[in-house]
């Protein structure tokens, strides 16, 4: 058993202030090496602070975090030669040049001009923002911001990478394109903490997904097996017409892996666990009582179900 | 660890210098002017309008610790705290160095660091200037019996300067402190026994006590000391004594406020 790269142990953060803010209200997680997780949670739920913990930039109320063993409160400048950190929102050095970004930062860590310019050079070239080598960073755009500080970040060779939703704010084209960056560098074998606010990110990057909400993780799986848990079911609508509609209704709900079947006006709703063959089914019964099938649909679990389920409100932008 | 801690302050410091060197041009004239326009006028010009009884030597002379303490001083709390504002702004693009690997307080100490190498670099563009620029016969008279004295001077009125930058960096939200930087520099500068020996003002005895509060005041007296010590001044051991508890306490001060800054 090797030690896990993120642990906390019931981390929690109270900012004091006039009114007091519970940010993070005992937060349990286990990230092994190599994986690409997720912490999904709407505005507000804690996202930021728990990454800020985790990087030694907020001070925990109580609890543990370590990375890699090392615990980060009380070892932290040994906790953050393990952290690459890209954080909300754009801290490059606007006093420097791209290049300069990137070389700064490898000596921060303790190396050599020449070889701190090398490794510039190598992610200037990744990241594709060679041609900007000389440029000031205040004139790049949102998206090669985000590459650059992406980049620093790995200059030197972080045990874990920490993104705190950095595709918020970025056009479609250039968040898919970091997203094909992220997968590489998972591939590679980075481990990657991520937060987003958006579902279909969590979806497709991540093999686990923490959903947070009010400082606490209220499920932690991967995507798949957040749905099938939570994701209550697979829905199936169709727009029926003809007498014996509450019989079909009846019927449909008869069936073993059905949980609901409600009739609205002229839709029939059905809502299963097991969604297998059971389109076919309902359509071959209503043609049995000779109602007629205008239109079927079949919606399969998402995690906007699972968000719903969980939380009791809907994650929108 | 520890030599992982020591380099990267190294290479924060080095980052500070870079910047420093991108500003250059800018940094000179800001210097410059000043002390320059100052001995013009009260060395030079006064002098031959025949208005010797304000300017000349004697003037000259008192003038000359007291342009050195200030360049030096300010220029430290400048570069710390204006530097700060950028540093603290909207963005806190300072993130990303308190995340290297030293202790936060090292990087509140590569600000200091920054500042004093910024504010030495003050001073050796003042000193000449202030001993060249006066008239034919208005030279100060100035006598160094004891260099190592003068760069102890020297390197504790940078270190006061640089650690009072941070510690208004930190103590005073970052979009005010050019508003409370001119606000300061007035005051320190004309009651900072800067244009007179602090020994003269025994005639105003309220003022001579309360300007003992102003660290500016401790800065011309010891550069007094060690540069014209033709001119009464206050006990080397005094002054610089007094700035070496000041610079202490500012860092004090400074590394505190600047942990509280970066770390919620
Ligand atoms: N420095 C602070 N002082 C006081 N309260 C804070 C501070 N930082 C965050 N909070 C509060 O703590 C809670 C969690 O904030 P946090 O920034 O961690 O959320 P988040 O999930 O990152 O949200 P977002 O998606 O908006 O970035 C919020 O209610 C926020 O108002
Ligand atoms: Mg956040």
């Amino acid at each position: 058993m090797s030690v896990p790269t993120i642990r906390t142990r019931a981390l929690r953060k109270v900012y004091g202030g006039r009114r007091e803010a519970v940010a993070v209200d005992g937060i349990d997680l286990e990230v092994p090496a190599g994986m690409f997780f997720g912490l999904l949670g709407p505005n507000g739920a804690g996202k930021s602070t728990v990454i800020g913990m985790l990087t030694t930039r907020v001070d925990p109320t109580s609890g543990t975090a370590e990375i890699d063993g090392i615990d980060v409160r009380r070892h932290p400048a040994a906790a953050k030669r393990l952290l690459g950190v890209v954080s909300q929102t754009n801290t490059l050095d606007r006093s420097l040049n791209v290049a300069e970004n990137l070389e700064f930062h490898g000596r921060y860590f303790g190396m050599r001009g020449r070889e701190a310019k090398a490794r510039a050079a190598e992610l200037l070239e990744t990241f594709q923002l060679a041609d900007r080598a000389r440029s000031s960073v205040a004139a790049l755009s949102g998206g090669l911001a985000q590459r650059l500080m992406v980049a620093r970040a790995l200059v030197h060779r972080p045990a874990v990478l920490f993104l705190d939703e950095p595709t918020t704010g970025i056009d479609p084209q250039t968040r898919i394109n970091l997203w094909e960056q992220l997968r590489a560098l998972h591939a590679q074998g980075q481990t990657i903490l991520l937060t987003t606010h958006y579902l279909d990110e969590a979806d497709a990057l991540c093999e686990r997904i923490a959903v947070v909400d009010h400082g606490r993780v209220l499920a932690d799986d991967s995507p798949a097996g957040l749905k099938r848990e939570h994701g209550s079911d697979t829905l199936i609508t169709m727009t029926v017409e003809g007498g014996g509609l509450e019989g079909l209704r009846a019927q449909a709900e008869a069936l073993p892996a059905v949980a609901q079947a409600v009739l609205d006006g002229d839709r029939l709703r059905v809502t299963a666990g097991d969604s297998e063959g059971l389109l076919a089914t309902l359509v071959s019964a209503a043609a049995d009582r000779g109602v007629t099938v205008h239109d079927a649909s079949s919606q399969p679990p998402s995690l906007e179900s699972v968000f719903l389920a969980l939380t009791g409100r809907e994650l929108r932008e | 660890m520890r030599a992982g801690a020591v380099r990267a302050f190294g290479a924060l410091l080095l980052r500070d210098v870079r910047v420093l060197g991108k500003n250059l041009p800018g940094l000179l004239v800001r210097i410059i002017m000043q002390p320059l326009l100052f001995t013009f006028v009260f060395a030079y010009v006064l002098p031959k309008t025949g208005m010797g009884f304000i300017g000349g030597s004697g003037f000259a002379t008192v003038l000359v610790p007291g342009l050195i303490a200030t360049s030096t001083f300010f220029q430290g709390i400048q570069s710390v705290a204006l530097q700060l504002t950028q540093d603290f702004g909207f963005t806190k693009e300072i993130e990303d160095r308190v995340l290297a690997p030293l202790p936060v307080w090292g990087v509140g100490a590569g600000k200091i660091a920054a500042g004093v190498v910024q504010s030495v670099l003050a001073a050796l563009v003042v000193f000449p200037i202030v001993l060249v620029v006066h008239a034919k016969g208005q030279a100060p008279h100035v006598h160094v019996h004891d260099v190592a004295l003068l760069v102890l001077a020297l390197l504790v009125t940078c270190l006061l300067g640089s650690a009072f930058g941070l510690a208004i960096g930190v103590v005073v939200e970052p979009r005010q402190i050019p508003f409370v930087f001119a606000l300061v520099v007035l005051p320190a500068t004309l009651l900072g026994c800067v244009y007179y020996p602090w020994s003269t003002l025994h005639t105003v005895r309220w003022l001579q006590v309360v300007v003992l509060l102003n660290p500016v005041v401790y800065m011309s007296e010891a550069f007094r000391g060690v540069l014209t010590p033709g001119v009464h001044h206050m006990p080397l051991g005094v002054s610089l004594g007094a700035m070496a508890a000041l610079a202490v306490a500012f860092t004090a001060i400074g590394l505190r406020g600047f942990r509280r800054r970066v770390v919620s």
